[in-house]
């Protein structure tokens, strides 16, 4: 089955399978930084915003991508050169795997929460795991870009 | 993972119901964040998302969820934080992380009456009413009651405004996991429905009075929890969670009592 679907402002088509998802489309239409990890809606390593909210790709049936505008990393390049610079400011990008996900989950938070308190923040993103990290530099790394104007 | 042979987005809720009695291996899809988790090779997925049953809304007597709303929209609703203390918000709060909330389905979690739901536990302590396609308009205690999930697609949840207070708790080993228990109360003028879910089974309500228990907390706890059955599974032993039972009740009756 053929669908268009709007990926950073631009309209592609790509070609599924029936109940194939947004993940899985995405990937074939070259968006690699869309990573896949648990599968099971765990981890949220694959996550995109849709219509600016942040929501697994995984879980998404690729159809209903259609009419939504669907944001990768790559359609958010001005935020994610901002963040990229405190997060490897604080040591929190280690093996990378989780960044993408984690990165439009922080952007998408700054949207929608004004003045957020910490615990606001770490509610917010709990759906993002790391292995990596512990989490304590992710966390300092939000704080300060959450304070960057 | 789930195979589907074909897809079919449904341009009426007749037409969805239809073709889901017309073959066993007919299903719809939810947020389909459960589906795939099964291995289910589905015939025709039955997709409602252009039906515009995502919706929360009020009229004069009560508040009505659509089957298609996500439980981020629960989690966010200026409705559903307004009213009955925002239990209803808050009882979604904790499942996993808000990507996930934003495909996961309201609909899909009571029809499929899931012993461990947060939010089926917070709907059950209020005057809750569920409407089936074909079934028509049944109390959520009947429709979890009745063992079978019924072929049918459940179309709206309605909560009756009564000006309820209340108060959900639930119990987690970890962030992010399901829960071990949880409890929701609800107090009309010292009319209690107590609500325990994850028990591991289905949730379940016994309804007590300040009078019968002399106004008592200790009383109303043990009222109610020796009418509950618990049992164990790999998160918790039975007695385990007649513990917890007892402490979150507690925390609830209390938190109205503070109110
Ligand atoms: C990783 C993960 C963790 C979770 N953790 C928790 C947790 O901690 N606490 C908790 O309470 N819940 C938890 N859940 C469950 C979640 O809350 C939902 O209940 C569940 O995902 C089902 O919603 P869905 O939209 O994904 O349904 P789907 O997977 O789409 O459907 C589930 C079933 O419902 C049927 N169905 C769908 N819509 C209808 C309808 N309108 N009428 C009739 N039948 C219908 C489908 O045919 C299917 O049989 C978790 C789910 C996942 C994937
Ligand atoms: S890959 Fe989607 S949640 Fe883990
Ligand atoms: S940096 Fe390796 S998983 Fe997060």
């Amino acid at each position: 089955m053929e669908i268009k679907l709007k990926i950073n402002g631009i309209n592609k088509e790509v070609t599924i399978k029936e109940g194939e998802y947004l993940q899985s489309a995405l990937k074939k239409l070259g968006f690699l930084n869309v990573r896949k990890g648990c599968e099971t809606g765990s981890c949220g390593l694959c996550t995109v915003l849709l219509d600016g909210k942040p929501t697994l790709s995984c879980s998404t049936l690729a159809v209903r991508g259609i009419g939504k505008d669907i944001t990768t990393l790559e359609g958010e390049s001005v935020e994610v050169a901002k963040f990229a610079e405190v997060l490897t400011g604080e040591g929190a990008d280690q093996c990378g795997y989780c960044s993408p996900g984690f990165t439009l989950t922080v952007i998408a938070m700054k949207r929608e929460l004004e003045s957020p308190t910490i615990d606001e923040i770490k509610h917010y993103l709990t759906g993002n795991l790391c292995r990596c990290t512990g989490y304590m530099g992710q966390l300092r790394a939000v704080k300060k870009y959450m304070e960057v104007k | 993972m789930f195979t589907i042979k074909q897809h079919l987005m449904a341009q009426s809720i007749e037409e969805g119901y239809e073709t889901l009695v017309k073959n066993r291996n007919n299903v719809i899809l939810g947020g389909t964040g459960f589906l795939k988790l099964g291995n289910k090779n589905i015939n025709i997925g039955i997709d409602l998302s252009d039906l515009d049953l995502d919706y929360i809304r009020e009229d004069e007597n009560n508040i009505e969820i659509g089957p298609m709303t996500t439980f981020r929209s629960v989690e966010t609703n200026k409705l559903l934080r307004e009213n009955f203390d925002g239990i209803i918000a808050k009882s979604v709060e904790e499942i996993v992380g808000i990507q996930l909330r934003s495909v996961i389905t309201a609909g899909a979690t009571v029809a499929s009456k899931y012993g461990f739901s947060d939010f089926i536990t917070a709907l059950l302590s209020l005057n809750t009413q569920v409407e089936l396609y074909k079934g028509g308009i049944i109390s959520l205690d009947e429709y979890l009651a009745e063992e079978k999930i019924p072929r049918d697609i459940l179309v709206r949840i309605i909560i009756k405004k009564d000006g309820k207070r209340a108060a959900f708790k639930t119990m987690r080993n970890s962030k992010s996991d399901y829960a071990v228990l949880n409890c929701a109360v609800s107090d009309l003028d010292g009319e209690y429905r107590v609500a325990v879910g994850a028990r591991p089974g289905r949730a379940v309500v016994k309804t007590i009075s300040n009078e019968e228990v002399n106004n008592k907390i200790d009383e109303k706890i043990e009222a109610v929890v020796n009418e509950m059955k618990f049992g164990k599974n790999m998160r918790a032993s039975g007695e385990y969670r007649e513990m917890i039972a007892k402490v979150l009740i507690r925390r609830c009756l209390e938190e109205l009592e503070s109110k």
